[in-house]
């Protein structure tokens, strides 16, 4: 519990209604999108500017008490997860684009900008902000920093840290830093890169200048059905290997495409096992060709059926099956998980099997996901949190995902970040030496551990504890720690 | 070698023994000087995988680069933020009106190495376009300060695990660790590529590059110089062609050896002498609509606008303030004479920045042996 003098002492650096305390007001901020992870803030506060947010940060510092920064809370790690005895530092009242520079092609926006607003306040100069997740409409620019996110055309574009040049950022005790330049580079250290994806736990962001690019001349899809999923995912890869950088490149499995069918009506063949999205775009020539190599390689890797959009409004139609897939997967079951590991895409027919089977263990069903371009795999398990025990085993079991995923050569996470959700796997993919200088980077910036701590990076005590019940062909994790 | 390596460190990290890290030579001249026992990667070499479907490459750091840029060669891929190599071309030809005194520069056996590539961080002609080289590292091995091995990202081109330790390692030369291993994504080579020439003044050619920049065109790199507006244009050969039509001008031929002479600075506005003379030569990098800086005639401008390369000396206090006027910083890129600029080739950082870099710095090699003083003076 924060004490009533801190309280007061918060209570002069902003307006009454910068500073909400009252249970009724502080409910909405009990969860980000991961809503099965839930805990009421002590207090919420909501600065309208970046004085007010040093001014908090300067607080706390002197104070001790922890700081959870917040954008629009569409996180799907638990990251934003409010934490006992500290301050949920809201940054969405920082909304203002500040600047639009379309013949330098750059946008200087406040942290709670939403990203698609960017693109829009940008499209009059036939501009965009390219990376698009899912969650576009309501995410805003300074989460994306935070978690390095991604979207559907990460292959070609990048992800967050390839689409920004400049942060304007607040360490705890105060002190701005200004990284990056309105060049391509800066001297020193590369600490553009070391603050995106750092989920909150170095810096407070309050502005970021982001790179926009001119909107392709054209943009085709092309539908492919498969009767294989290993097929499927070796066209990916043929694909790939004939030149070919597709815009979009994105892979359903059955139930995921009989869902999205039901829900949508996009027109998907439903006699498959796999179903690829080939979206090609850029000049207009250039897409033509493109298009003609896509469809040759498709039909080579044995595709049981292809169709090219032929206007715009069949390419919305073949993309708003998958982009409903969440939500359709959402209507078979009361509830689902969705998992977020990377893998290398030769190792994709082995990991869905291994699924397969795994969803038969714990008699729960999966429907996958895939942005296969850059082999970002999103299993979404689904259950029913009103069966006793079914949410704990839907975790266990998308846990046990992610260990495949580290196992043959990948990531826990491609682009939801790791928060709260996926601390314990964290204990997988790195060993005690390494989860050691991730400590020691965000002592660098924050020794007393005030912001969001506890978060994306596990305590070595707590890969021990996890360890200990995660043994493995007789081989004990993080050995070397001491266990009691 | 792994372990013979390890084993210097360690001890150089117990006796504070200062060592400086260097793979092929190739580019000794970057940075500030700095003094110690050379330890070498020249025997860290091989690819380990490479996996052309996956559009990902691993190799040992000592590995040249030519070796890689071959293997993917023959795969028809790239490493796209094309690293400069800073050596001798085989046969250079002389660009039209100039000529390179040849017999003056005796070869040096110096190659560029994948992991110098990374630990300088520079990028190539096509790196407003494309990338840059902090952009296509997926993941490093390294060795710290204290002698421990570390293993940071990974093989997959999506991974937000972790703290991105593999990006801070571009650019940061050496000075927080030795790079054993390095994994890149790679792209595919674009099927075609033409270069094309305009007579235009330096601030028309600076708003060109930055027009056509925000136009669906398949540019890949833009260069002026004396006059000259160079394009080069890359993707399917009916969309090349397409944009040549469009943007007239005059084809360059040869043009792969203009762009590779540029990615090496090694045409004589750089370089009297490639690869090694003492020429002065001063980086601004700038926001890319900056108008002419009106800094003389002995200038070069490439990266759309956002590098502008100067080859006379000027007094550096004028440098640098032009170049934050400018959004951007100067470098003494080659050619210094340390004596002249107390605080370090590279731009001075603020006082937060330079308390957090220190702070890194002494978290991946408290003792300070790897390096010391090559970014900045104090560490």
């Amino acid at each position: 519990m924060l004490s009533p003098a801190f309280l007061s002492q918060l209570r002069k650096l902003l307006p009454p209604h910068c500073v909400l305390h009252e249970r009724e007001d502080l409910l909405p901020f009990e969860s980000d999108g991961l809503a099965a992870y839930r805990n009421t803030p002590d207090v919420v506060v909501l600065p309208e500017n970046e004085a007010q947010v040093a001014a908090i940060l300067k607080l706390c510092h002197a104070e001790k008490i922890a700081v959870v920064a917040r954008g629009a809370g569409t996180g799907l790690a638990a990251g934003a997860l409010p934490i006992d005895g500290a301050v949920l530092l809201v940054l969405a009242k920082l909304n203002r684009i500040k600047a639009i520079d379309p013949l330098a092609r750059t946008a200087v926006v406040e942290p709670g900008v939403r990203n698609l607003a960017i693109s829009e306040a940008v499209a009059q100069h036939n501009l965009y902000y390219a990376p698009d997740p899912s969650s576009q409409i309501a995410c805003s620019i300074g989460g994306n920093v935070a978690e390095n996110s991604g979207g559907v055309h990460c292959l070609k574009y990048g992800l967050t840290v390839h689409n920004i040049l400049r942060l304007r950022a607040w360490t705890i005790d105060g002190q701005l830093l200004d990284i990056g330049s309105e060049s391509l580079d800066a001297p020193g250290y590369d600490l553009l890169a070391l603050l995106t994806g750092s989920e909150g736990m170095l810096a407070v962001i309050t502005e970021v200048t982001v790179k926009l690019l001119p909107r392709p001349e054209r943009a085709q899809v092309v539908l492919a059905a498969f009767d294989d999923v290993a097929k499927a995912g070796a066209a990916v890869g043929n694909i790939i290997a004939a030149g070919v950088i597709p815009a979009g490149l994105e892979m359903m499995d059955r139930l995921a495409i009989q869902a999205a069918e039901a829900f949508v009506h996009a027109g998907y063949p439903l006699d498959c096992e796999a179903l690829l999205l080939c979206e090609v775009d850029g000049v207009n020539e250039e897409v033509s060709a493109d298009i003609f190599t896509v469809r040759e390689v498709l039909a080579a890797s044995g595709a049981t059926e292809i169709r090219t959009a032929e206007s715009e409004e069949q390419r919305l139609r073949f993309w708003a099956g998958r982009k409903a897939a969440f939500p359709a997967v959402g209507r078979l079951a009361p509830d689902y998980y969705c998992m977020d590991g990377t893998i290398p895409r030769a190792q994709l027919p082995h990991v869905l099997k291994r699924i397969s089977e795994m969803s038969a263990e714990y008699g729960l069903a999966v429907a996958n996901v895939f942005h296969a371009g850059d082999g970002n795999l999103h299993p979404l398990i689904l259950f029913d949190a009103n069966q006793p025990g079914e949410l704990h085993k839907a975790e266990a079991f998308g846990g046990k995902i992610l260990e495949l995923c580290v196992e043959v050569g990948g990531t826990i996470t491609g682009e939801h970040g790791v928060g709260l959700e996926k601390i314990n796997q964290m204990c997988a993919q790195f060993a005690t030496p390494e989860l050691t200088r991730f400590h020691e980077v965000k002592a660098a910036f924050d020794p007393d551990k005030l912001l969001n701590p506890g978060k994306a990076v596990p305590e070595l005590h707590r890969c021990a504890e996890w360890g200990a019940m995660h043994v493995h062909g007789g081989q004990l994790p993080h050995p070397e720690l001491p266990r009691f | 070698m792994l372990d013979t390596l390890i084993d210097r460190i360690r001890a150089a990290h117990e006796k504070n023994t200062p060592l400086i890290i260097q793979g092929g030579g190739s580019k000794r001249f970057y940075g500030n000087a700095d003094e110690g026992e050379v330890l070498s990667t020249r025997k860290l070499t091989g690819v380990i995988d490479y996996q052309p479907k996956e559009l990902v490459l691993t190799a040992r750091a000592g590995t040249p680069l030519a070796e890689i840029e071959a293997l993917l060669d023959a795969q028809n891929q790239m490493l796209a933020f094309e690293p400069p190599h800073f050596v001798p071309l085989p046969n250079p030809l002389p660009l039209a009106g100039e000529g390179a005194n040849d017999a003056l520069c005796a070869p040096k056996p110096i190659y560029a190495t994948l992991g110098g590539s990374i630990a300088a961080g520079l990028s190539g002609p096509r790196r407003p376009y494309a990338g840059a080289a902090r952009d296509f590292v997926l993941g490093v091995r390294m060795i710290d300060g204290t002698g421990q091995p570390l293993r940071f990202g990974g093989q997959v081109i999506k991974n937000v695990a972790g703290y991105d330790v593999s990006r801070l390692m571009v650019g940061a030369l050496g000075t927080l660790g030795l790079l054993t291993e390095v994994s890149l994504k790679v792209l595919p080579k674009p099927a075609t590529e033409a270069t094309l020439q305009f007579e235009l003044d330096e601030a028309a050619a600076i708003l060109k590059m930055n027009q056509w920049a925000g136009q669906p065109l398949p540019l890949s790199a833009t260069s002026w110089h004396a006059g000259l507006l160079t394009v080069r244009l890359s993707g399917a050969a009916s969309a090349v062609r397409v944009a040549q039509v469009r943007l007239g001008g005059e084809i360059l031929n040869d043009a792969a050896v203009f762009w590779q002479r540029l990615r090496d600075l090694a045409t004589p506005f750089f370089d009297k002498c490639p690869p090694t003379s003492n020429q002065i030569l001063w980086r601004l990098a700038v926001k890319p609509t900056t108008p002419p800086l009106n800094l003389g005639d002995a200038q070069w401008i490439e990266w759309g606008g956002a590098v502008r390369w100067l080859a006379r000396d000027l007094p550096v206090n004028i440098l640098r303030e032009a170049a934050r006027n400018a959004g951007g910083h100067a470098t003494l890129f080659r050619g210094g004479m340390p004596t002249a600029i107390h605080d370090g080739v590279f731009t001075p950082l603020a006082p937060a920045m330079l308390t957090l870099h220190r702070n890194l710095k002494q978290r991946f090699d408290p003792k300070g042996i790897f390096n010391h003083g090559r970014l900045y003076p104090d560490f």
